[in-house]
């Protein structure tokens, strides 16, 4: 069992923890010593506390921080490890590098949060490398905050690779204040019996830019895929979004759906890549563009809204 | 009323529904039954072009829709709006929103009254995971919860399995006893028969309004069908 504890200045905990909040965490979580936890605020790691059956290693470095994390073999943490990642001034670089092990049989639900409230000139890199070992699982849900500026590049990059058996679950959400520019690259390597689900649900404004791609290469028998996207852009806001599945083995499957809302001035292009080279793959893709549905809108009206809480309600349905 | 293409879709619409009055349309496919639904609401592409539209002594031909629904119409789509994401609860009580907040007691009551489960539909989405049945019953559900001066119906009935009929009468019913006039617009003579009055309309025009039974009998046995007959509707009426 590992138990880090880091403290430092207490007031960068305090903003963290608003930070935290802002982002839609409960700060509580991170001071309880019975859950897993770690915290980083800018290049420095604010709390790193392992519970039994997890490996946290944390090693500081110029603009970040090294982590690297192991779920051992056959433990299944019962209760959600709470990241916390961000940079409270208004400008800085912070670059997470993190890897991650879940050992075979484990499973272990983490749930991240990303916080840059303040940002007018922040870049925020996080380049995972992750493997999900056989028949282990993780769940990973990520919700990130930019603040109301848009002047933040965030830059997540990872590399899943899935072995025998094993699940990955994922839900990528950015939904309230600014994007800024987001350029998300999720790369899946899928073995016999796999299953991953990869989500990633924004909303950008202004002059957001969203790019997103995702790929997933089913190399097993009976590998298992969906990659979801709903996306809704405003002002003058672009989207690009690119997601590949890649049916290589006998009976795998893979669907990938993406669904765009357009308001305003914004463009958003969306591109299902279907690649299938083994004749008893089936991956299959939907992709729709379009304004706010117009039959939504109007019934939501005839129950007594305004078109624009209307279409407000509609779009926060869509990326709950 | 209503062109489109230089067609005009409803041209002699003359209707009066009394106050908590049911009133049923009856007419053949393509008569404009919809289309006089969406006028009444007014929908985008429906404006009202000529002649008034006189609710509660006051023309609103010129109001949005959303300004109508708060004068107390509301209309249940023939099919209704999938909203992905949006709960059971939540769109229940977005129509709720002029009376007050709703309790959770009157959410399961309007869930009762179109024959849903409360506990099983409540915390669902009204999305694609409900069948086109459900999402009517909650269509139907939501202009309960709403209480309005004018509920307009378009076919109720299609789409739910016909055992529930009788449940359609009855809260068609329980929106009169609970102070809504209802426009409901079928083809089933049950409903017509449990409403107050009918009209009959034929190629965008009300025929004739009256006794509901006399209408939808004279609409059976005596409506020339539209597409075996090439002159103006009033032929049909020899
Ligand atoms: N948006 C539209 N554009 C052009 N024609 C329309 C439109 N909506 C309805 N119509 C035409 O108007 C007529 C009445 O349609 P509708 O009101 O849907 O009839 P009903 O509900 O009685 O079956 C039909 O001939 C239909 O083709
Ligand atoms: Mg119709």
């Amino acid at each position: 069992m590992t138990q880090i504890t880091i403290s430092t200045l207490s007031s960068e905990i305090e903003d963290m923890d608003a930070a935290y909040s802002a982002a839609g965490g409960d700060a509580a979580i991170l001071h309880k010593h019975e859950l897993a936890s770690l915290v980083i605020s800018g290049s420095k790691v604010l709390n790193a506390n392992g519970t039994e059956g997890i490996v946290l290693e944390t090693q500081e470095t110029e603009h970040g921080v090294d982590v690297k994390m192991i779920i051992k073999k056959g433990y299944k943490i019962p209760l959600p490890v709470h990241l916390c990642f961000g940079l409270i001034p208004e400008d800085g670089l912070q670059e997470i590098k993190m890897n991650f092990v879940a050992e075979e049989d484990s499973a272990v639900e983490l749930i991240a949060h990303c916080t840059f409230p303040n940002a007018m000139k922040v870049i925020h890199r996080m380049d995972a490398q992750m493997v999900i070992g056989k028949n282990a699982s993780l769940k990973y849900t990520e919700t990130h905050f930019h603040g109301p500026h848009g002047g933040i590049e965030v830059i997540p990059k990872a590399n899943i690779k899935i072995e025998e058996g094993g699940s990955y679950y994922t839900n990528f959400s950015l939904v309230s204040g600014r994007v800024g520019y987001l350029e998300f690259d999720y790369t899946v390597e899928a073995k016999k019996d796999a299953v991953c689900e990869l989500v990633t649900k924004v909303y950008g404004k202004k002059d957001d830019k969203i790019k997103i791609l995702e790929k997933v290469s089913l190399n097993g028998e009976n590998a298992r895929s969906v990659i979801k996207s709903r996306l809704a852009i405003t002002d003058d806001a672009v989207s690009e979004f690119r997601g590949i599945t890649e049916g290589r083995a006998p009976r795998a499957r893979g669907h990938v759906d993406c669904m765009e809302v357009i308001q305003g001035n914004a463009k958003a292009e969306a591109i299902p890549i279907v690649r299938v080279d083994n004749p008893l793959a089936k991956v299959t893709h939907e992709a729709a563009i379009g304004c706010v549905d117009k039959k939504e809108v109007e019934t939501l009206m005839a129950r007594g809204l305004e078109e624009d809480d209307a279409i407000d309600i509609i779009v926060k349905g869509m990326l709950a | 009323m209503l062109s489109r293409d230089g067609k005009r879709i409803l041209r002699g619409v003359n209707l009066e529904v009394g106050d908590q009055e049911i009133h049923s349309i009856i007419g053949a496919n393509g008569a404009g039954k919809s289309t006089l639904a969406y006028t009444l609401m007014g929908l985008q592409g429906y404006e009202h072009e000529e002649g008034s539209l006189i609710f509660d002594g006051e023309d609103i031909a010129k109001l949005s829709i959303t300004e109508r629904a708060r004068k107390g119409i509301t209309l249940a789509w023939q099919e209704p709006a999938r909203f992905e994401g949006l709960k059971v609860r939540d769109y229940l009580a977005i129509g709720a929103k002029g009376n007050g907040d709703i309790t959770e007691e009157e959410l399961k009551d309007a869930l009762k009254k179109v024959d849903l489960k409360p506990e099983k539909y409540l915390d669902r989405e009204v999305g694609e995971a409900l069948s086109g049945g459900e999402r009517k019953r909650i269509e139907l559900a939501s202009i309960i919860t709403m209480r309005p001066k004018l509920a307009i119906l378009d076919e109720p009935d299609s789409g739910i399995d016909v055992v529930s009929l009788k449940e359609i009468v009855a809260l068609i019913q329980a929106l009169k006893e609970n102070g809504s006039s209802v426009l409901v617009i079928t083809h089933r003579e049950e409903i017509a028969a449990a409403s107050d009055k009918a009209s009959l309309m034929c190629e965008g025009a009300i025929l004739r309004s009256g006794d509901p039974l006399e209408i939808s009998e004279f609409f059976k046995n005596r409506c020339i069908p539209c597409d075996s007959r090439v002159s103006p509707p009033k032929a049909a009426l020899q």
